[in-house]
Order: C-alpha cells, then structure tokens, then sequence
C-alpha cells in the first residue's frame, strides 16, 4: 500500500470555546477519492478548514501529516504551497484582480517559479471551454459579482489551472442546477489522476456519478462514525444517516 | 512601456535618503518681523509682497493654532527654519542642475517622467524652484508655467497681484497667515482662453534640510474653454526633528474649462503637513481633484471647491493611507453658489498598525444654489484593532430644491478573505496587499498611470511594515 497522502490522527478542533471535532482520524492516499457526508453542522466544513490551515479554528489535540510531514502548525499559504487546495463553500469577492491575474499570481505563489505565459494562456482557455466558463470572467474582478454556480465553475478552475496534490471541495456542487453540477463532475474527473487525491464534502448523489469512490466517511458526533465504499452514498442519500440524525434529506 | 515603468523597482531608500545640506542662504530658525524682512530681502519681493508679507506675519500672530484637529503640539515654530535657499539659482536643463540636486531628482524619476509623458515639469528644492521647462509647443500656444518668483515681476505680474491669495487670504487660518509671511517657491500657471493643454504638467518638491518648513504657493488660473491637468509630487527625508509643509494651492478655473488636478503626498513620518488648496469654478466649469495622501506625521488637507458660476461641477477622488504614528486628517470642502451646480466626492481611506485617518467633509449648498446635487461617499478599511478611523461630515443646506446624499462605510479587513487568499499560496502580507490595492483600485485607476504604479507600491510598502 502506498504512504499516505493526508493523515490525521486523534484531531481535535475547535473555535472559541466550542468543541467541533474531537479524536478523529481520517488518511487519504495518493490516487483515492473519499468522500464526506454527516448531517448539518456535524463539522465537515471545520475539517476542511483545519485541513487548510483556517486561523479560525484552534487545533486542541492531534496531529495533521501532509506526505510525512507534520503540517499542524504550518499556515495556510504553506499547505497550499505543498499542494494542497480548498473549494470554499462561499468563494470570497476580491475586487481589484482579475480572475486571470490572480490565477497568475497564485500559480507563481504555489510553485514559486516564474509563469510561462503562452503556456499558461492556452491552458486558461481550454479549461474554461471545459468549465463552459465565458471568457470574458478571465478579466473580471475575482468573484464580484458572480452567480453561486459561477463562483463555484471559478473555484474548480483554478483548482485545474493550480493542480494540487490533494483537493478538498466542500459543497462545491451546492446551490447549483443539474447542468453545472454535470459540468464540475466532468472538471472533478478531468483533475483526478494517481498522482492525486481528493476529499468531497457533500450532500447530493449527483456530484459524485462518473466518479470513482474509493471511500465514504459518515462525520456526525465530532468524529467519523462510519466509513464504507461508494454504496454508503445510497445507502445515505437514500436513508439518511440513522437514528442518531433525524435528517432524511434526499 | 520600460520608461513607464520605472517606478516598480521602488523601495523605501528611494524617498528616504538625505542629501549633506549644502545651503546658500538660510534664516534662523523661528518667526519674527525681521526673519520675514530678510526672506523679502533675499527674494527680492515687490514692495507690495514684502508688505503682504509683513500683514501676514501680523495675522499670524493674532490667530489660534486649530484645536479641532489632530495635535500638532510636536511642532515648535521656534524651531523651524522657514527660509532654505540651495545653492543655486533656476535652470532651464537638467544639466546645468548642480550634480547633488540632480542626482536627488532622477533617484525620484522627475526626468524620466518629463521625457516620457510630461509637457513641463518644476522641481522645487527645499525654498527655491531648482528647475523649470515648458515644451517649446506648449509654451507657443501662450501657456505659461514658471516659478511664482519669476512670474511676481514678469508680463504676468498684476495677474499675479490679482490673484495671490485671494482665495485663500492669510485670515483663513494660522497657517494660511504662516504661509502668506514665508511662502518661497511653488509654480505659476497661465492656460489662455481655448487652449488645451493635452500633457499634464509636473511640479514636484523635496525637502532636504531637517527641521525646515516648506511654503511653495502654487497659482493656476485657465481661462475659458480651456484644459490643464497639472500633478503634483511632493517627498522628503526622515529626520528626528519636526518639518513643516504649509503649501498653498489656489486654482481658478475660468468659464467652460475643465482643470485636473493630480497630487500623491508623500512625506516622510516627521513632516507636519498642513496644506491649504482651494478652486473657484465659473460657469459650466469643472474641477477634479485626485489627491492621495500617504506620508507625513500629521496631515490636516481639505481641498476646496467654491462653484460660483451656474452649472460648474466638482469632483472629487481621494485615498488616505495611515500607518504607525500617523494621524492623517483629510477630506473634502464644496460651496455650492450657481443654481444646477455639482459635486461628487468620493474618498477611501485605510489605517493600520495603530494609524489613524479621519475623514472630514464639509457640503455647503447656499439658498441661491437651486437644482444642485451633492454626493459624498467614504469608505473605511481598518487592517487591525490599534488603528482608528472616523468620518466626520458637515453640512449646510440652505434651499430645499437640492439633491444631497451622504454614505460612509467603515469596515475591517476580512479575516475570511486573508484566508482564501493564503490558500491560494498567498502570504498573509501578500494578501492583505492585495485585499488593500483592491480597496484602493477605484483611486488608482484615476492616477496617471505612473502615480498608480508609486501607490501601489507605496501599499506593499506599508504593508511590509518596513516603514518607520
């Protein structure tokens, strides 16, 4: 089996005085793609962030390993720089930069090298044609003004354009119509490879067709109390998760 | 697109170096009756200047320094020198400027910027205008642009007379009255009837010599349906002890002509900067200000627009930006006389590191000023608790057929927004830079483009937290 990718062990998370997370473990290898379920409020979001770095969240007890090395203190732009990337829930608006310029300016951050420029145009265009994304987003301020469904398109793009090692998309398929949903799926799909891994916090079935689910954690209670394979998504879509929840979304 | 770029390799050592003070003439330092003689002495002032100066001095004594403002308790007039003649008188090229003053100039990117995209351009050397020029196309279509000095005993003398301080007479307050005793240096301009001029001109000026005040008057009169757009530079060294800027800009702005008037204030974090600039607009005149304010100790600059003819319009563009140790009071004044007349103000102002930037505006719209509109808009960023923001407005509307609307926001820098920016491989610096120069993006988009890039780069240098 291949060394982990992500391993955390015995996190425990919280912001101000609440408890949000506590003792969970989760690993993820290079090539897997896990999802995340658990009812509202359960902590999926906070996971995400305590993964990225989030200054909001205090980590109380444990450790987070990103390729073997303790990452549990490092900042956010750190994490990123080792490849690692969040899809927000909520995009936030930067007026000031452009969607292009600030994915130039993140590539560089990232990689910390110099940008190649045709390279990079090219490869712009086609990952927008891809996202069915209008160009004309590439020159408009990041996220001002965008839809809910664009913000998201946005998140996957640069998600495309910054390639990281590991992906976690926290209800990126929330909010939008069926349509988009099939249109990020198939950007999802065009990302994933074995080089990389994926965590996709989410609610809806649909997201996740044409993709290969390795495995699927239930987060409710503060820590993961259930994982299984791709049938759980049924099983919870379908039945919700249990008595300990009464919500029975679909 | 290398000679517009010039100023990106910017770093603090550009404003911040001291050239050894190699003067020609200085007073002592303080204020008294003889001081101001021997300043008109010196500059050999018409009888009438020398008197204005002396009336001047006399008001100045009688009036209260401002107690509504930020404290400038740290300035002793006792210790300014007002008066700092460099060693050399004013040239028409750069290469009979002597090799020290020259070499400050280029450091601040004055030359390149006149042969890139500047029509004329004055530097001022603490008290003395050092350099002047005027492109030979531009000065045959009758414009004028020379140091006051010149222009108080040439062709353009009793225009001068006219107009010198009418605007902002020595009564208006103290320091208007410190500057009517001791001004030296500055620009005149002349824009005759149906010219325009399409280059902007430059006056720029550097205060070399520590502990000096700095009182350059700068007169711009454009007669009708005409064009200026003038900028001014400004920035000094840091020294311990206290300088002082009291500058004086009056702008008449003549029937169906437009004047825009561009100025990035940087002074360094010991400099007292308490400037008066005021324009009268005629009828279907238009006045714009772009002004940002980034340096000094204290700031006190509320540019004033009396729009006297029917329809004459005003707006106005300002960022402030306060950093440790600064109290940066600016704003805004209109006085709405003509009937259907405007004013749009439009400000954006940020403190960090325990700054503070107030934000006053003053709207007055008198009874005869009908079907006038007036909006005025502020928007606050605070980068972190230590650091103070107020907004300050004042008005007085005297007629009822008026449009008047006011709107500020105050508001802190977004954790959430850091956040996502640092993980896209962002530094926390970095992205608070960035967060900042978008804030900001809707001022510098008004700057010559040059200015633009020096603000932006002027943000990650507070940004750094390398300033002093």
């Amino acid at each position: 089996m291949q060394s982990a990718l992500l391993q955390i062990e015995n996190l425990s998370v919280s912001a101000g005085e609440k408890t949000i997370l506590e003792h969970l473990n989760l690993t993820i290898r290079p090539g897997e793609l896990h999802v995340l379920m658990g009812p509202n409020g359960a902590g999926k979001s906070t996971l995400a962030s305590a993964i990225m770095g989030d200054p909001r969240y205090a980590v109380t007890d444990g450790t987070i390993r990103f390729d073997g090395e303790d990452i549990t203190e490092s900042a956010a732009d750190v994490r990123a720089k080792k490849g690692i990337f969040l899809s927000f829930q909520s995009p936030e608006e930067i007026p000031g930069i452009t969607l292009e310029n600030f994915l130039r300016t993140s590539i560089r951050a990232v990689t910390g090298k110099p940008l190649k420029v045709i390279a990079f145009g090219k490869e712009l265009k086609k990952q927008m044609e891809g996202l069915d994304m209008d160009p004309s987003y590439a020159e408009r301020y990041l996220n001002v003004g965008f839809s809910g469904g664009e913000k998201k398109k946005a998140e996957i793009l640069q998600l495309l354009m910054l390639k990281p090692r590991l992906a976690l998309l926290d209800e990126t398929d929330s909010g939008l119509d069926v349509d988009a949903v099939r249109i990020v799926s198939q950007g999802i799909r065009t990302y994933h490879d074995e080089t990389n891994a994926l965590l996709i916090i989410t609610h809806n079935a649909k997201i996740l067709e044409g993709l290969d689910v390795d495995y699927v954690h239930v987060l409710e209670g503060k820590r993961i109390v259930r994982t299984g394979g791709a049938e759980l998504v049924r099983e919870i879509t379908e039945g919700g998760f249990g008595t300990q929840s009464p919500d029975r979304r679909a | 697109m290398a000679e517009k770029t010039y100023v990106e390799e910017i770093s603090r050592s550009l404003y911040d170096f001291r050239d050894a003070v190699n003067a020609d003439f200085q007073t002592d330092a303080g204020l008294t009756k003889e001081i101001v003689a021997h300043i008109s002495e010196e500059k050999h002032d018409p009888d009438w200047m020398a008197e204005f100066r002396q009336k001047s001095l006399a008001i100045y004594n009688q009036l209260e320094i401002p107690h509504w403002g930020p404290s400038i308790d740290g300035l002793n007039m006792d210790n300014i020198v007002t008066y700092v003649r460099p060693k050399t008188d004013m040239k028409g090229t750069w290469e009979e400027v002597p090799e020290d003053i020259k070499n400050t100039f280029e450091r601040l990117g004055i030359p390149q910027a006149e042969r890139a995209s500047l029509a004329g351009v004055g530097a001022q050397y603490d008290s003395e205008v050092v350099y002047h020029n005027l492109q030979s196309e531009v000065a045959a279509q009758g414009v004028v642009y020379t140091d006051l000095e010149s222009a108080l005993t040439g062709p353009y003398a009793e225009m001068v007379r006219e107009h010198f301080m009418h605007l902002v007479p020595p009564t208006d307050h103290k320091f208007a009255a410190l500057h009517g005793a001791v001004w030296s240096g500055g620009s005149f301009v002349y824009v005759p009837p149906g010219v325009h001029v399409e280059i902007p001109l430059q006056s720029y000026f550097r205060l070399n010599a520590p502990g000096a005040g700095q009182f350059e008057h700068t007169l711009i009169i454009v007669d009708e349906n005409a064009y200026l757009h003038f900028i001014e530079g400004c920035s000094a060294p840091k020294y311990n002890v206290a300088n002082l800027h009291a500058g004086c800009v009056e702008i008449y702005v003549g029937k169906n002509s437009r004047v825009r008037y561009s100025t990035i204030e940087n002074w360094s974090k010991n400099m007292y900067n308490l400037n008066t600039k005021r324009a009268v607009v005629e009828e279907n005149g238009i006045i714009e200000w772009v002004s940002g304010s980034f340096g000094s100790h204290t700031s006190y600059l509320y540019p004033m627009s009396i729009l006297r003819g029917d329809h004459a319009r005003m707006e106005f563009t300002g960022i402030t930006f306060a950093g440790n140790g600064q109290e940066l009071d600016t704003g805004a004044q209109v006085i709405h006389l003509g009937k259907d007349t405007s004013s749009h103000i439009v400000t954006k102002s940020i403190a960090r590191d325990g700054g503070v930037s107030n934000f006053r505006s003053g709207v007055t719209v008198t009874k005869h000023a009908e079907n006038s509109r007036s909006s005025v808009s502020c928007e606050s960023l605070m980068l972190d608790d230590r650091s103070r923001s107020d907004t300050i407005p004042v008005m007085d509307i005297q007629t009822d057929r008026v449009d008047v609307g006011h709107e500020a926001r105050i508001g802190r820098i977004s954790e959430e927004s850091i956040f996502y920016l640092m993980s896209r491989g962002l530094s926390e610096e970095d992205a608070k830079a960035l967060i900042v120069g978008g804030f900001a993006e809707p001022i510098a988009k008004e700057l010559p483009l040059e200015y633009a890039v020096e603000m932006n780069n002027l943000i990650h240098l507070e940004m750094q937290g390398t300033v002093g």
